[in-house]
């Protein structure tokens, strides 16, 4: 197989994705100030004011991890849809119609293949927009396929979390998901691949509690919200409120369960570092002290 | 919280009224010389028949009802009447004990076994004790060791699952509940001696399938097992917690939906009025499932008992015929 035919630029039609770069201005949601959303794209969509990451649309975190952007995004398996007739306010299959509509995309997960930082790698990205990233039978397919992947071609796997939690209108079979993810994930691992989980905002709920929480090495985008309950959960619980920081990637690190937080601007480059260093265990030659290496370059 | 001792479910008054009525004339008779065998005949018929009319067709929130039943054997109770020699054992060796995450070790019909489960507590101060059911990672990471025990003197593992979900709060986050539950999760995976599993009560969500991941899953009939509560449910997507009966609906949380949806491998019939009318006779029929489906996975190999358990789980839902919605 000719790895490099297999690269093709993203298939992305042009008005599919919705954003908020269609508008001109942006108003930053921590700090306030408005915008140039052409500024915005520059910084990944890190605001120049106060630094605040704001939510990445799939495709620009894709072009932002792979090498020059380039990657071929994998077909997944069609999933049934519906499989318990859910309708609460409003049926689930419509709001799988809006959805679908508005990100273009089937459900809230893409998997890719491409190289980052040399390193031939599969990711498995959730998709914020696509139902607050929740996790039912396709992204829960998806990250099956995408293990799959890693084992076969025996490469590195990274899933990059951006999620509320399991999909509740696919009741049990979301809950599900976590099982089947833990077990693909716990595949690559038993192969002895790299299993990266980077952790974007928001992770949460069944997400975190399954394969988010069982990479090799976890990645955390500076101040992204990470926690197995959500804020408003835990405060309704113990009636008190919560401290500041609470549940920051910085206080996760802190206490232990996260390896790295980056700022957005270093994400790539910690995640091509590690994955270098993981995979080409011993450079081809010994390089003296300070040199740096330039293969990657 | 009141005494809830005598619980009675709205859908189970009429059953209360004629014991009550029995009560009451074997009360009478006992002053009199009348006699009162015909009477009480036609009381116990008609007990026996309403029983079963009212437990003929439970709707998913009667059921959510019964699960939740303050007088449902619990963890402890399973424990007391099926494992010989228990032994239970404390800690995570890492923070603390979790006293919700019952664990020890035993002998189930003269087998070695390791067995977990969470118990909720039978009156205030047990259910403090017990954090009401809610295990704390600890809690999750004590499961871990005492099945890496399992695994290193190859034990069989039986779990007795019933949480409402692992416990949220300010100490469970700073201590990593996801990544603890996460843990679990793959620790059930990877073990390579039989695993049991049974929802006795409550199965919620994470801090359920934390221990519930398993070769054999079974379910009691009146037991839950869901993603969320269905007050939770209701909240987010009615915004209405008065909701809960439609979100239990929707759910599909009932031990014949999630039969139906291959989710789990066998139902355990309760004795008719549920599984807190008559303990003995529940525990009865659990014991008969475990015995059963041990059997089975005993001549296994301990490689099989772990793939079976990976494919076992990466299988689910994949042969689920739906409609597909277009984009
Ligand atoms: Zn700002």
């Amino acid at each position: 197989m000719n790895w490099l035919s297999d690269f093709v630029r993203p298939k992305v039609k042009k008005t599919a994705q919705k954003e908020i770069a269609d508008d001109l201005w942006l108003k930053c949601p921590n700090c306030g100030k408005l915008l140039f959303t052409k500024e915005l794209k520059k910084t990944w969509y890190v605001c120049p004011e106060c630094d605040y990451h704001l939510r990445l649309y799939m495709d620009k975190r894709l072009k932002m991890l792979f090498d020059n952007g380039v990657y071929s995004e994998v077909a997944l398996k069609l999933i049934p849809d519906d499989p318990l007739k859910f309708k609460d306010s409003k049926k689930y299959t419509d709001r799988l119609r809006t959805y679908r509509k508005t990100t273009n995309r089937n459900d809230a997960i893409v998997v890719a293949r491409g190289n980052v930082g040399g390193v031939k790698c599969v990711i498995a990205a959730l998709d914020f927009a696509f139902m607050g990233g929740s996790m039912g039978m396709a992204v829960g397919e998806g990250v099956v396929k995408a293990s799959e992947i890693a084992v076969k071609n025996k490469i590195p796997l990274i899933t990059v979390a951006s999620s509320g939690g399991a999909r509740m209108q696919e009741g049990i079979l979301s809950l599900m998901q976590m099982a089947r993810t833990a077990s693909a994930v716990n595949n690559v691992k038993e192969n002895g691949l790299p299993f990266i989980s980077i952790m974007a905002d928001p992770t949460t709920g069944g997400v975190s509690a399954s394969f988010a929480m069982l990479g090799d090495i976890h990645i955390a985008e500076k101040g992204c919200l990470i926690g197995f309950a959500g804020p408003r959960v835990i405060e309704q619980t113990i009636r008190e409120k919560l401290p500041e920081g609470f549940q920051r990637a910085e206080y996760l690190r802190e206490h232990g369960m996260v390896d790295v937080v980056v700022h957005r601007s270093e994400m790539k480059n910690t995640l091509a570092t590690i994955l270098q260093i993981l995979t080409d265990k011993r450079a081809t030659t010994f390089e003296t002290k300070g040199e740096k290496n330039k293969k990657s370059a | 919280m009141s005494d809830d001792t005598n619980v009675v479910l709205d859908f189970e008054r009429k059953i209360v009224e004629i014991e009550d009525r029995i009560k009451t004339v074997t009360a009478l008779a006992k002053d009199s010389d009348v006699n009162i065998d015909k009477e009480l005949n036609r009381l116990q018929l008609k007990l026996e028949r309403q029983i079963k009319l009212s437990y003929a067709n439970l709707t998913p929130w009667q059921r959510v009802q019964i699960a939740r039943h303050p007088k449902r054997p619990q963890c402890l109770d399973y424990v007391k009447a099926l494992i010989d020699d228990f032994v239970p054992l404390c800690g995570d060796r890492v923070f603390a004990d979790d006293p919700t995450m019952v664990g020890g070790i035993g002998r189930y019909h003269g087998i070695s076994v390791v067995v977990i489960g969470q118990e909720k507590g039978v009156d205030l101060e047990t259910r403090v004790k017990y954090n009401f059911g809610m295990a704390k990672p600890e809690g999750y990471r004590k499961a871990q060791r005492l099945m890496d025990l399992a695994d290193k003197f190859n034990m069989p593992i039986i779990c007795f699952v019933d949480t409402d979900g692992a416990y949220p709060g300010i100490e469970s986050e700073a201590r990593g509940q996801a990544e603890a539950i996460a843990s679990s999760i793959q620790k059930c995976l990877t073990v390579s001696v039989p695993l049991i599993s049974v929802i006795i009560g409550m199965g919620g969500s994470g801090g359920a399938i934390a221990i519930a991941t398993a070769n054999r899953i079974l379910m009691m009939e009146n037991a839950i097992y869901s993603v969320i509560s269905p007050e939770g449910c209701a909240s987010i997507l009615w915004r209405s917690a008065d909701k809960a009966k439609d979100a239990a609906e929707a759910l599909k949380l009932t031990a014949q939906d999630l039969k139906h949806l291959e989710v789990i491998d066998e139902i355990i019939n309760e004795p008719i009025g549920g599984a807190h009318r008559d303990t003995v006779a529940a525990i009865e029929k659990v014991d008969e499932a475990v015995y059963r489906h041990l059997q089975e996975l005993l001549p296994l190999s301990r490689e099989e008992l772990k793939k079976q358990r990976n494919q076992k789980i990466l299988e689910m839902g994949r042969r689920l015929e739906t409609e597909s919605v277009e984009g």
